[in-house]
């Protein structure tokens, strides 16, 4: 299924299972290596998105209360929700990642997705401090850093990414974007009739770095997510002039300083000279 | 509210090791150039050795931050572009714009370096006498100002490159660059210390060194309050206050008592600078650290 102009993963967490195929199929297709077994506090046995994991389904076990959250019980789960989310890079317009990267290894493609060139990166791990959704990994055994490639390889050979083809709910969505911001719409409109009220769309507008090329429909707060609001989701470049400025006001600071500690003696050698004492 | 998802980036002693380094090169270059400014005829000799410890100091530095790299031989990749050929180069990311002041630093910190080895006698090139003629002068001074520009750079830049990052601590921390720029101008000042006293005649300027060091330590014990107001607004200050880190703070603080109070250590002259020394190392370590763990 070949896509033109920027393309998109709409995940719609409110069909997810939790089922992994995602998971499974993105190590399988990228040769990413297993995780080794372990038993964490939940289904959740993947932990986090990095180097060798790249999609990641997310336990969200606080159940949300029935009051306001769900006006008519559906008879799944006795009208309690346990929230997953398959997570993954979110490929943002306004990528810290991009941002930062000193060596132009994370550059945007043709497809408007945010890929890391293995070849260039030199492992400083800049991107790692910049992301402010913790995707990006280090890889010991290669020396870089690692994230979704959003397939890269599949969209160049007219393929869908592997997660998205191999979902069995189809809470993973690919196209492009326009087209599915149109079904996030009506299936989001869908869901508050229903009376989902906490329901909501996470990226689909510019107010989360500026959108997201992997958008959400979530059915708690982000913070639930453990993502950034809106407000907190701000570019690491915000405080290149107040830390530069303050550089320069110090600096400034500093030449006083010399000045006053060095001049002093020449003045005083001067005074010296004058009443005959001499230059020591 | 649940802490959003952020990764520390891994970086530790190596990075730690470079920031201090850093502020001891760059501080290094801005006091000799403010000796020879303003100082009297007998401060040249102080500035000398300022010179001489700034190349050396600043020689350390990229191979550190190599070694902190995933792939080490890809340092290169700071400056070009391996992808798409042409330079490598972003305003906007401090990393980028570090690696090429600490390219043109060098280049001027080398030649003040070779300058002053003349100049002492201790290298007696053609190359080194004509580079030493050169910066007799006029152009000279300009020389000393350009590089102090880029060592003052290069000393607080560092500062900045944590602030401009999305980890807790650092990105609340704007006053960062600031603070490692006078940090680093407190350590190089107490390494001058260390180095000119009893040593004649540098031994001369050792006053007005410690007189420019306490005002150094003043500065930075400002800009310290600053960054603890700055995190405390963001409610993070109790990351900053574990116990282990308070001790790393209390090696901060008497660092700082002894640059401020150098005149009164007559009995342990060289423990003040040392203590100095330790305390700006100590600095760099628990903002670093603290922010990852």
């Amino acid at each position: 299924m070949a896509v033109s102009g920027p393309v998109g993963f709409f995940t719609d967490t409110s069909i997810c299972i939790g089922c992994k195929a995602c998971e499974v199929a993105c190590k399988e297709w990228n040769e990413l290596p297993g995780n080794p077994p372990a038993f964490l506090d939940s289904y959740d046995n993947t932990g986090q998105l990095d180097a060798q994991n790249w999609r990641h389904v997310e336990f969200t076990e606080t159940v949300p209360a029935n009051r306001g959250v769900i006006v008519q019980p559906t008879s799944i789960a006795g009208g309690q929700a346990w929230l997953m989310m398959s997570d993954v890079c979110k490929h943002c317009q306004n990528a810290s990642c991009l941002d930062v990267c000193p060596t132009n290894a994370i550059i945007r493609t043709e497809f408007d997705t945010v890929f890391i060139r293995q070849e260039v990166c030199n492992g400083c791990r800049d991107c790692i401090s910049a992301c402010p959704f913790g995707v990006i990994g280090f890889s010991e055994k290669t020396g870089t850093v690692h994230k979704c490639t959003f397939c890269y390889d599949r969209l160049q050979a007219g393929m869908q990414p592997a997660c998205a083809k191999a979902c069995p709910t189809e809470s993973i969505k690919f196209g492009s974007l326009p087209a599915l911001y149109k079904v996030a719409d009506d299936r989001l409109a869908l869901l508050k009739t229903q009376g989902y009220t906490k329901a909501q769309l996470y990226g689909r507008d510019g107010s989360i770095y500026g959108g997201l090329n992997a958008f959400f429909l979530l059915m708690d707060e982000p913070a639930t997510y453990r993502l950034p609001e809106k407000q907190r989701a701000v570019l690491p470049d915000r405080n290149n002039v107040p830390g530069y400025a303050t550089g320069v006001l110090t600096a400034a600071a500093a030449l006083v300083a010399g000045l006053l500690s060095f001049r002093r003696r020449r003045m005083g050698d001067a005074a010296a000279a004058e009443t005959g004492e001499g230059v020591r | 509210m649940p802490e959003q998802l952020v990764r520390a980036p891994g970086w530790e002693w190596w990075i730690i090791g470079y920031f201090f380094l850093a502020g001891i090169a760059g501080g290094s270059y801005a006091i000799g150039t403010m000796l020879r400014l303003w100082g009297v005829a007998r401060d040249e000799a102080a500035a000398r050795v300022a010179f001489l410890v700034s190349f050396p100091v600043l020689v350390v530095c990229p191979v550190f931050l190599a070694l902190d790299l995933g792939q080490l031989t890809r340092f290169w990749h700071m400056l070009v572009d391996a992808g798409q050929g042409g330079l490598a180069f972003k305003l906007w990311s401090p990393m980028s714009v570090g690696s090429w002041a600490l390219l043109i630093f060098g280049a001027f910190s080398v030649v003040s370096f070779v300058e002053a080895l003349a100049l002492r006698g201790s290298l007696k090139l053609v190359v080194a006498s004509a580079v030493a003629r050169a910066l007799s002068g006029g152009f000279g001074r300009a020389w000393n100002v350009a590089g102090m520009l880029f060592g003052l750079f290069v000393a607080g830049y560092t500062g900045v490159l944590l602030a401009v990052s999305n980890q807790p601590l650092w990105s609340d921390g704007w006053a960062l660059g600031g603070l490692f720029l006078a940090s680093g101008l407190t350590g190089a000042g107490a390494l001058l210390l260390l180095l000119v006293r009893s040593r004649a005649p540098a031994a001369a300027s050792e006053g007005a060194i410690a007189e420019a060091d306490r005002w150094f330590a003043i500065l930075e014990t400002v800009l310290i309050a600053v960054f603890l107001v700055s995190v405390a607004a963001s409610g993070l200050l109790s990351r900053l206050l574990d116990p282990w880190w308070l001790l790393l703070w209390v090696v901060v603080a008497a660092g700082l008592i002894a640059s401020v109070t150098h005149d009164r250590w007559r009995a342990a002259p060289r423990l003040a600078p040392l203590l100095a020394l330790v305390g700006v190392l100590a600095l760099r370590a628990v903002i670093v650290l603290s922010a990852q763990l």
